[in-house]
């Protein structure tokens, strides 16, 4: 047991130091992980994007544009190759998931076919939902080299075209959601 | 989103303790008689939605303008037991009857740790204020809603007869399962 | 007491999930993978050492009636730490754990032992038991991991062993609260045989 007395001035002036000390030595972890922490994000944003277009010799990331819509932003990376853009990345979400938010990064070639998709962020059910993810099963793929304009973007529930993953028809319909959101805001922008 | 939706997601389907598994310390601890559940139900409903809206004024009007956001665990958890003892000190003043039906709850209630995760959460989903509160009161309201079903179930258990082996917490986990097994039912109704 | 039995008192006599029953929320929430179990664990015995170590130094410069909140600054101080290193390392397991990390603050083993052990005892055994009591929580979390993957994956660390989905209930919520208890009634039913 403590061999200090619990007067006023120690409870105070111990609580303070221990508050002080452990203040300082947050901000000087914060300050040491600031720098890898941003790069271990972009890193993750420049894989994403390398996996869903084409081969690209320019920094997406420097000629980025953003749309508003309802629920959130949703972002394009165009990747351009000679200057000739051969793909777009669009970093589009949804709110409609079983659990909330899901963000997917979608690879539109200039022409609107879809190229790739890969899941940036989920907190769908492990083993259920999360299968949207292409490392759990094949659902993802079954969107490459398919254009919106021919293709129903939606479960075959709802008069669609897409195998919805077994037991999980709310991830399956949010994920086809966010394809489409992605999909028309890009045309949008095009046609600009 | 529609703060209905919101409060029935936070009840039933996405019940707190039996799919987040938040608070699973108090939930086994004092469900065995449902007034001592109906006790800590009361203290952590009004507990949680205090400790919300302070953490989230705390966050919006200081952690977010200083750009000290990494200090939200270490701010959090202290507004969080001080909030507790703060109470337990009013109540005792304001509301002596209250104080005797929540007051042995409220220590318990710091390393509750829905409080904590529920408050964190709010920030996460980027919650504004209104919808922090209703968030809070309605995860509170299934914490509170879980473990009165909860403790009606094991004072009816206590006169079968068991294993020796299942007899207290391996029994409560199972039934708790099965219970978390029955709340899967209510998904769907929100989306 | 002996400093190896100090250690592994944790491990199996005094586990702190099958036997005192501390620290559920995290027991149940990370086990869907044995990945995931395994980065909980770490981060937990990295915060029981740090915390039950700088706990003992501190011990008697604090006094008693504030050691409680004290004992809560510095247990907070040191998951920010874990928080940020992982989110700066590895990013998916920081991704996968989400908010149970801050949450390792109000993990009952933390301020337990804190309380019950380090504020009594010196320096070197005071490491020496948050160093098994993590060991022990972190065996704990891979038993019913491996557990609950096998069946509900049909794999052991991402690798599967069958080729087919698995058993789902054993992934979901439900299945994690079941098998926690049979693992706990076998432990009881095995400790009986022995006493």
């Amino acid at each position: 047991m403590s061999k200090k007395p619990s007067t006023f001035f120690n409870m105070v002036g111990t609580l303070f130091i221990i508050s002080f000390f452990s203040s300082a030595a947050l901000g000087f972890v914060y300050e040491m992980t600031k720098g890898p922490i941003a790069k271990a994000t972009l890193e993750k944003k420049i894989k994403a994007i390398q996996e869903v277009v084409p081969a690209f010799d320019n920094h997406p990331l420097d000629e980025v544009y953003s749309v508003d819509i309802d629920e959130g932003t949703l972002f394009f990376y165009p990747a351009k190759k000679n200057n000739k853009l051969v793909g777009t990345a669009v970093e589009t979400l949804t709110t409609k998931g079983f659990s909330g938010i899901i963000k997917l990064m979608v690879g539109l070639l200039p022409d609107g076919t879809i190229n790739n998709i890969v899941v940036v962020e989920t907190h769908e059910t492990p083993g259920l939902g999360d299968k949207i993810k292409k490392e759990k099963s094949d659902f993802s793929k079954q969107f490459t080299g398919k254009n919106p304009s021919l293709f129903t973007l939606k479960v075959k529930k709802d008069g669609g075209s897409v195998d919805a993953i077994t037991a999980a028809t709310i991830s399956s319909r949010a994920f086809c959601d966010a394809v489409i959101k992605g999909y028309q805001a890009y045309k949008k922008e095009v046609r600009k | 989103m529609p703060y209905v939706l919101m409060i029935i997601s936070a009840v039933l389907v996405n019940n707190i303790v039996l799919t987040q598994f938040l608070g699973i310390c108090p939930f086994l601890g004092v469900s065995k008689r449902f007034s001592t559940a109906l006790g800590m139900g009361g203290g952590v409903i009004f507990v949680m939605t205090l400790s919300t809206i302070i953490t989230y004024l705390i966050q919006t009007y200081l952690l977010v303008p200083f750009k000290i956001e990494f200090m939200q665990t270490i701010i959090y958890i202290l507004v969080i037991a001080a909030l507790v003892q703060m109470v337990e000190i009013m109540l005792k003043k304001v509301s002596p009857a209250l104080y005797q039906a929540l007051g042995v709850y409220l220590p318990l209630i710091t390393t509750n740790c829905t409080i904590l995760g529920v408050a964190i959460l709010v920030i996460r989903k980027e919650f504004n204020l209104m919808e922090s509160t209703v968030f809070a009161i309605s995860n509170s309201i299934g914490f509170t809603f879980a473990l009165i079903i909860f403790s009606g179930i094991r004072e009816r258990l206590e006169l079968l007869e068991i294993p020796e082996a299942m007899k207290g917490i391996p029994l409560a986990l199972v039934l708790a399962g099965l219970l978390s097994l029955a709340f899967m039912g209510f998904s769907g109704i929100v989306h | 007491m002996n400093q190896w039995q100090n250690l592994i008192k944790g491990l199996i006599k005094e586990n702190p999930v099958f036997v005192l029953i501390l620290g559920t929320c995290p027991t149940l929430a990370v086990t869907t993978s044995v990945a995931n179990a395994l980065g909980m664990g770490l981060s937990t015995t990295f915060v029981l050492v740090t915390s039950n170590l700088a706990i003992s130094a501190l011990k008697d410069f604090i006094p008693d009636k504030v050691r409680i909140p004290c004992f809560i600054v510095v247990i907070a101080s040191f998951v920010t730490i874990v928080d940020l290193v992982m989110a700066g390392y590895c990013q998916v397991i920081h991704a996968q754990l989400g908010i149970f990390i801050p949450l390792i603050v109000v993990n009952c083993i933390v301020l337990g032992r804190a309380e019950a052990f380090a504020a009594k005892n010196g320096l070197w055994s005071s490491t020496v038991d948050g160093l098994g009591m993590g060991l022990g929580f972190t065996f704990a979390l891979l038993v019913l991991s491996a557990i609950r993957e096998a069946l509900g994956s049909g794999s052991f660390l991402g690798h599967k062993f069958i080729h087919s989905d698995g058993i789902l209930f054993f992934i979901l919520a439900p299945g994690a609260f079941i098998v926690f208890g049979y693992v706990i009634a076998i432990i009881n039913r095995m400790n009986r045989g022995t006493k």
